[in-house]
């Protein structure tokens, strides 16, 4: 677009570009027809009458994202224990998968470390939870020994939360948090007849997360027959660990959000 | 006749036939100052090995041990008073206490299943805790404190590390918490019978190794002293 010799065409172009140049350049733009343009097409813009619309309702404040990272774990190469016809890796994907679900249909977000039968370093998978930002992370694991949920936080003593903070020990700053989860888990899990075992434990990945971490241990049913493998080709006893998980992680977005 | 005719060429110069005798002398020889040299060393060896006990063997006294047994049905571990023998050194009761801790594992009824037995643990050694003044390695600023290190050593905290069989940690059972109770008993065992000991290390086969059975962390150092969950219990 050219600019004609008494001014430009273009009113709003010339006042960005007089903002944008030099005073000596700006002095040889002439504004004020510009500004009177502008002005003018303001004015009549005000004194035209409205059109009847309907009061626009105050638009409702944004709830604050919150995110769920599921870590299924082992894969790959890394099968995990032996679950007697099923390795931990296969159980683990499963009921990240169920779960994720359960999440989903709850309207909470969720990330998974692993959607499929794949190798995952340790450290990827805390790098994968600490990017996402997010307001829990579960590890999940199974194991044939003892019997119903395990729930595990890191074993390391509290810390200020600090700008750089070791990989090794970044869990420190989220272990009060991380102690609140697994009190909610706790009870939640209990309240659907499950028994549960809290303790501590340093775990690589779990030690490296900056959210509240748990691992999530599940063990045969405590109801299980001779056969205590069963209990991992039981899908209803699957469905009820992941409902109350799922219920609890519900409970914990409830509470994040109040003020 | 014919012999008498024989090329020139077909006779064994003398001098070679000297010299193959002369080497041949050389041989044998050298043969025998080497079998005899053999022979003087193996007596040497003889007599240096005295088969028979110069010192009469030390029964050590029956001394009571407490062990910490974990029981994988309530996560929790339960303390044990046994009677057995053992050492004065510190090194080897520490061995031989854990040895029995894992007699009791290895056992067909065992609350806490875990193959392996008392030859599961290849050492144990005790070293001053890196937090220990006078140690180069601490980190501790008190370390500048005119105390003499001999003294500290000889009354300060001590590291273990414990040195598993490789085989221990191949077959032991996979999971956090069976993995966690046994590393838990191990440390709790040792500060019950060797109260100075108030951190443990453990390594496989003389190596660092990240995991134990693919869950319980092997890289960082456990406090014998932390206090352990139960069943219930908010941790």
């Amino acid at each position: 677009m050219k600019n004609s010799p008494n001014g430009p065409r273009n009113p709003l172009r010339t006042l960005l570009l007089a903002s944008l140049l030099p005073g000596s350049l700006v002095a040889r733009i002439p504004v004020a027809p510009v500004l009177g343009v502008v002005l003018a097409a303001g004015l009549a813009a005000a004194q035209a009458p409205a059109p009847p619309t309907a009061p626009q309702p105050a638009p409702a404040p944004q709830p604050p994202r919150f995110l769920v990272v599921l870590d299924a774990a082992h894969g790959g190469d890394d099968p995990g224990g032996h679950l007697g016809s099923q390795s931990e890796k296969t159980f683990t994907l499963a009921l990240s998968v169920r779960l994720r679900s359960l999440l989903g249909a709850r309207g909470i977000q969720v990330l998974t470390t692993r959607e499929s039968d794949a190798t995952l370093d340790l450290n990827r998978r805390a790098e994968i939870a600490n990017h996402a930002n997010a307001q829990a992370c579960l590890s999940l694991h199974a194991s044939m020994t003892g019997s119903g949920i395990h729930v595990f936080a890191a074993a390391m003593a509290p810390a200020p939360a600090t700008r750089f903070a070791a990989w090794k020990t970044a869990q420190a700053a989220w272990v009060t948090r991380s102690l609140a989860l697994a009190g909610l888990i706790n009870s939640t899990l209990q309240q659907a007849g499950l028994t549960v075992t809290l303790g501590r434990t340093a775990l690589p990945a779990v030690d490296s997360m900056t959210c509240p971490a748990l691992a999530i241990e599940v063990a045969p049913d405590t109801s299980a027959g001779a056969n205590r493998a069963d209990s991992f080709t039981d899908p209803a006893y699957q469905a009820r660990i992941a409902e109350a998980l799922a219920a609890a992680l519900l409970e914990w977005k409830t509470e994040a959000h109040q003020p | 006749m014919t012999s008498r005719f024989r090329p020139a060429r077909f006779q064994i110069p003398r001098f070679q036939t000297v010299l193959f005798i002369l080497l041949v002398a050389a041989s044998a020889v050298m043969g025998g100052l080497l079998w005899r040299q053999l022979d003087r060393a193996h007596q040497r060896l003889l007599r240096g090995e005295d088969s028979a006990p110069t010192q009469a063997p030390q029964v050590a006294p029956a001394e009571q041990a407490t062990l910490l047994v974990a029981n994988d049905a309530d996560n929790s571990l339960l303390t044990q008073v046994d009677t057995l023998p053992l050492p004065q050194d510190p090194g080897a009761r520490a061995r031989l206490i854990l040895g029995k801790l894992l007699d009791l594992y290895a056992a067909p009824d065992a609350a806490h299943p875990v193959p392996g037995g008392s030859t599961s643990v290849a050492q144990v050694f005790l070293l001053p805790a890196p937090s220990l003044p006078g140690n180069p390695n601490s980190t501790d600023p008190k370390s500048a404190e005119p105390k003499s290190s001999a003294a500290a050593a000889a009354t300060g905290p001590l590291l273990a590390v414990v040195n598993f069989a490789g085989a221990f940690a191949d077959s032991h059972p996979s999971g956090i918490e069976t993995e966690n109770l046994t590393l838990q008993s191990i440390s709790g065992t040792l500060h019950a019978n060797l109260p100075r000991v108030t951190e443990v290390r453990f390594l496989v086969d003389g190596q660092s190794r990240p995991t134990l059975a693919g869950h319980a962390d092997l890289t960082g150092t456990y406090l014998a002293t932390d206090a352990v969950p139960t069943e219930g219990a908010h941790p």
